[in-house]
């Protein structure tokens, strides 16, 4: 059943808020049992950075929107950019997020879009 | 504070809660919901739809997978299972939180209710602040702070949705470019464990791979797969290092 088959609200209830919530109300209960350095923590926090980092490139790869029609090699390049200026800033995220955003828009510029 | 009565300390530790909206944390997380709002609009979301979505899940992980998962027409068990694997994280959060905020008095229910304020901000916040409140002020102070943010967020997608899909499309486009871009460095930023590199790293490698094999479920297949890639190769890391 996608989103389309049972209304966008009621999957966002189901997937986003239950999805969510469970695991709060796990934690107002028994979560002291959950260590933070349990082996099992440790799989679940690398599968979940996994998922929103594949999250994160399908958004760069394959955009909604405007960017949709517009070449992959800038999107990574404006990525790959920001990335390196905020490693080599000592993780400065503004720098990093801004030279990403000013690459892209330079780009997008100069395709006349 | 040590002469307020207990009901005039709640309501002063409420409103130092609210206050934090103007942090440096808030300001990024405000932001952040600014792209959001970009993100969601470009992928296909109404207005009403990106605000329910920010009010009701307030987690912006969950909330990018969820937009992925509409837009990809995901099944909403797969989806659920996503957003499931990616929230696993809030059951120590909150279990780390409450023991610093209740009250030997404070009901479960008020606890399960102030739970889905919990997001990594106001987290993080409270744990900073919270040795310097007053017991019976600190409920009090991640409420009116959790409340706030939540509230105020909302809002900011619900306003800006209008103003992001006027937006020229130069703009439009590089706003959506926020999210991905905060995400990958803050993840990168706050990790604490090199499995989290690891983790990262392969996951934007496998991505493409699983977008191709199975596109109806590729987050779960990239999670799945690259998340327990990288713990397999910090694992053996740490034996040799012990």
């Amino acid at each position: 059943m996608t989103a389309q088959d049972i209304g966008v609200f009621v999957f966002i209830l189901i997937a986003g808020t239950l999805g969510t919530d469970i695991w709060r109300w796990l934690g107002v209960f028994g979560g002291k049992q959950l260590s933070e350095e349990s082996e099992a923590l440790v799989w679940v926090r690398s599968v979940a950075t996994a998922l929103v980092a594949g999250v994160i490139a399908s958004q760069v790869l394959y955009p909604g929107g405007v960017l949709a029609g517009t070449p992959v090699t800038l999107r990574i390049g404006a990525a790959a950019a920001g990335f390196a200026v905020f490693l080599l800033l000592k993780k400065n995220m503004l720098a990093g997020i801004a030279v990403a955003l000013a690459v892209l828009a330079i780009g997008l510029h100069l395709l006349g879009i | 504070m040590t002469d307020m009565l207990p009901e005039q300390s709640r309501r002063y530790w409420f409103v130092q809660g609210m206050k934090g909206l103007f942090s440096l944390p808030g300001f990024i997380l405000m932001s952040a919901f600014v792209g959001f709002t970009a993100l969601a609009f470009q992928s296909g979301l109404t207005r009403g739809e990106a605000a329910f979505l920010t009010f009701f899940v307030w987690a912006l992980p969950s909330q990018m997978i969820v937009v992925g998962a509409i837009s990809s027409g995901m099944g909403v068990l797969a989806a659920f299972l996503a957003v499931s694997l990616a929230s696993i994280r809030m059951t120590p959060m909150v279990a780390a939180l409450v023991p610093e905020i209740r009250e030997k008095k404070t009901s479960s229910a008020l606890l399960i209710f102030l739970s889905h304020f919990v997001a990594i901000t106001a987290w993080v916040y409270t744990l900073k602040k919270v040795q310097d409140i007053p017991r019976e002020g600190r409920l009090a102070f991640f409420a009116g702070l959790g409340i706030t943010l939540t509230l105020v967020n909302t809002a900011i997608v619900f306003g800006l949705y209008g103003v992001v899909s006027q937006l020229p499309p130069i703009a439009a486009g590089t706003l959506y470019f926020l999210t991905p871009m905060y995400f990958v460095m803050s993840i990168w930023e706050s990790a604490r464990q090199p499995v989290i590199y690891w983790a990262l790293a392969l996951g934007v490698i496998i991505a493409p791979a699983s977008h191709y094999v199975a596109p109806q479920i590729d987050m779960l297949v990239t999670g799945l797969v690259a998340g327990t890639f990288a713990y397999v190769i910090d694992r053996s890391r740490r034996r040799r290092a012990s």
